[in-house]
């Protein structure tokens, strides 16, 4: 059977299983809707909260980051599982004992204050909205490489796909597809590695492997892969190139920010006990953390891969001396996530440090004297010839590494399953905080329990709409406003959270004086540096806009403990009401409206 | 990592051992309140030792030593650290869940 056939077969399949559990697990009530009814096994949760978790970014374009990037793609894995250890030890059991819908309910009942409830829900639209873009162009870039269809029909599919279970099941359909999706993915991911794993060391475990020989050679992965990058003038794999500040902030700021991320907080809402909320973060970080230490290795290993197949390749076999380049080269050349600049035309691949012409490739009609697709841009002085897209380095190992069709299938559907997992969480936030926050609680109270439901489906539907008009325009600052849904987190929703259970005198003024303080920076200083020209020498204390958010904690602790020392204390009906979150007994079912 | 009962009830371990058949008092709760607080504490510092220390702050220095083939500060940053998340939330679960058995505030 063909690859491609192969391919439509898997993905198919995934997708009658997730339509199937969506019929099965349809919303009744809005807590149903908003909670999955509140009864969510621990390791259900666990499995739902990693596939709500790991998006396309874990899944397609991690390790290759980390790949190209090496040591300095540490703050991804330790930002985004650190985050869990916050999450289980200082948020998620006081929110689950607090036991209602939505992270903005939380604000606005510990700090009762209906802007504070507004200004939350603006935070989680703006976080959720950027995160789903991205989901929605990964289903298009698999659709389109795997599938051989355009990349706006796959945004369109991956729509039609998240709106069955999505607007049918609510919290508790998603909870069961991202079960499912979890199983898809990690299997789609473990498998390619510990193929890659075997051929490149001879060990089938990949985080074991990552610290092996390779095979057949007396020399470590590691140490042949920072020799081989430093001969083609590279850093060293194992040392970084940005300064200590700056990875140290980043880690923080991504930590934070996935502790404080609206979607990855209601999982914990849909478990039956304060405990389960515990034990069901420790959970998702296991399952979690299965992908991420298996991400290195791939990386290591795809880097050291990439190198050996493709460098110094004639690119149509026929250059004397040379092998010829890899099949698969061609095949991402063809939809341009690789491109090839023969700058000293000796029909051979030469990979080095440094962009081998200006920006992205844009190509022109007709073939080169390889027969490459020819390449606009201008280029740069530098010896490399090849560009190549971070994100092609989980979709092409199994080519890269020889793998059989199914496994590339299996790929395939392991990425659709990441995106539309993730994807399908976030809308269903942003659809709970329009039907439950703003409807319910601020502009029409007096709606009944079906017509809330009604809107939140309603809710979801323009949700996925928009989404998916993002995904079919992307705009083109997608990629630079990733940091911003992470600092966004960081500064404003993880602060007031954390001080509205772990002190009894943070008042209202304080929380919202703190809140907009974190805000305005953290965004200024974004917004100057991605957007408006704002050059590295400049940056405070030398950290990147991706690190900033962590100041932007910082200001956002200060400022609310200044305002709430100078202002009204806090009522004794709410000073109650923290000392009741802060114990486990009695959490009950969650609150039924 | 073996983390002893007594470090973290401190004085409280003399607390009334029928607590947990009655509703926890004030003073229970402040005291289950201290025993929570001292634990996170505890887990927290070894949280930020693993990742900022080991993984950023002394990964050079720690690189000089090799550890199953990798760098040691390396090895941190990129698979220790992850390991011992997994194990901190798993001994806040198991630790919590004695700690409110015996003040009695358990769900």
């Amino acid at each position: 059977m063909s690859t491609q056939l192969l391919t439509y077969l898997f993905v198919g399949a995934s997708f009658a299983l997730y339509i199937g559990i969506a019929i099965w697990a349809r919303a009744g009530s809005t807590k149903e809707f908003y909670v999955a009814g509140g009864g969510v096994h621990p390791i259900a949760n666990g499995m739902a909260t990693a596939a709500d978790w790991m998006s396309a970014a874990s899944f397609i374009s991690m390790a290759g980051i980390i790949a190209f990037a090496g040591y300095d793609g540490s703050v991804y894995l330790m930002g985004w599982t650190g985050g869990y250890v916050l999450l289980a030890l200082l948020l998620a059991p006081y929110l689950r004992k607090f036991g209602q819908f939505t992270v903005p309910d939380f604000i606005a009942e510990r700090y009762y204050s209906k802007a504070a409830r507004m200004l939350a829900v603006l935070c989680l639209i703006v976080i959720s909205f950027t995160y789903v873009a991205g989901q929605m162009r990964g289903v298009g870039v698999v659709f389109s490489r795997f599938l051989d269809v355009e990349i706006n029909t796959g945004v369109i599919i991956g729509m039609v796909i998240v709106f069955f279970y999505a607007v049918l099941g609510g919290m508790k359909g998603i909870t069961y597809t991202q079960v499912a999706q979890f199983c898809v993915l990690i299997f789609a991911y473990m498998v390619p590695a510990i193929f890659i794993s075997m051929l490149v060391t001879g060990n089938p475990i990949p985080q074991i492997g990552l610290g092996s020989n390779v095979a057949g050679e007396s020399v470590s992965v590691l140490q042949k892969l920072d020799m081989v990058i430093t001969d083609l003038g590279f850093n060293e794999y194992t040392s970084g190139t940005k300064s200590m500040i700056d990875v140290f902030a980043i880690t923080a700021a991504l930590m934070v920010g996935t502790a404080g991320l609206p979607h990855v907080i209601v999982r914990f809402f849909t478990v039956p006990k304060v405990s389960d909320a515990r034990l069901s973060a420790g959970w998702a970080l296991v399952f979690i953390a299965i992908l991420y230490t298996t991400a290195p290795a791939v990386a290591a290993f795809a880097r050291l891969n990439f190198v050996e197949t493709v460098n110094e390749t004639s690119y149509d076999g026929t250059a004397p001396g040379a092998q010829q380049t890899p099949q698969w080269v061609q095949s991402w050349e063809s939809i341009g996530l690789i491109g090839w600049l023969d700058k000293n035309q000796d029909g051979k691949i030469q990979y080095g440090a440094g962009a081998p012409f200006e920006g992205k490739p844009t190509f022109s009609d007709g073939t080169g004297t390889s027969g490459q697709r020819i390449i606009a841009n201008a280029p740069t002085s530098s010896a490399n010839e090849i560009y190549v897209d971070r994100d092609i380095m989980v979709l092409a190992n199994p080519e890269i590494a020889n793998l059989p069709g199914w496994v590339v299938a299996l790929v395939a559907a392991g990425g659709v399953a990441a995106a539309l997992s993730t994807a399908a969480g976030l809308l269903l936030v942003i659809s709970t905080a329009i039907s439950h926050d703003m409807l319910k609680k601020t502009i029409m109270p007096n709606i009944s329990d079906k017509q809330e439901l009604l809107a939140a489906r309603l809710a979801a539907v323009v949700a996925i709409v928009i989404a998916g008009y993002f995904g079919i325009n992307p705009p083109g600052f997608v990629a630079q406003v990733v940091a911003l849904a992470f600092g966004l987190a960081a500064c404003s929703l993880f602060p007031a959270i954390l001080m509205g259970i772990f002190s009894k005198t943070m008042n209202k003024e304080g929380a919202i004086a703190g809140m907009l303080a974190g805000l305005v920076f953290t965004i200024g200083y974004i917004v100057y540096f991605k957007f408006m020209g704002g050059s590295p020498d400049q940056w405070l204390f030398g950290i990147s806009p991706e690190g900033i958010g962590a100041i932007g904690m910082l200001i956002n602790f200060g400022v609310a403990k200044g305002v709430a020392m100078a202002t009204a204390p806090v009522p004794e009906n709410v000073q109650a009401m923290i000392e009741d979150i802060r114990i486990p007994a009695g959490a009950g079912a969650g609150h039924a409206h | 990592m073996v983390i002893r009962a007594q470090v973290f009830f401190g004085g409280n371990m003399s607390t009334d051992p029928t607590a947990g058949d009655t509703p926890a008092t004030q003073d229970t709760k402040d005291a289950y309140w201290k025993a929570n607080i001292g634990l996170l504490a505890k887990l927290m510092v070894v949280w930020f030792i693993v990742s900022f220390g080991c993984g950023i702050l002394f990964v050079e220095q720690l690189n000089a030593f090799s550890f199953f083939g990798f760098p040691l500060g390396f090895w941190f940053a990129q698979q220790g650290a992850i390991y011992t998340f997994v194990a901190l939330i798993f001994i806040y679960v198991f630790r919590m869940k004695a700690i409110e058995r015996n003040f009695g505030v358990d769900d």
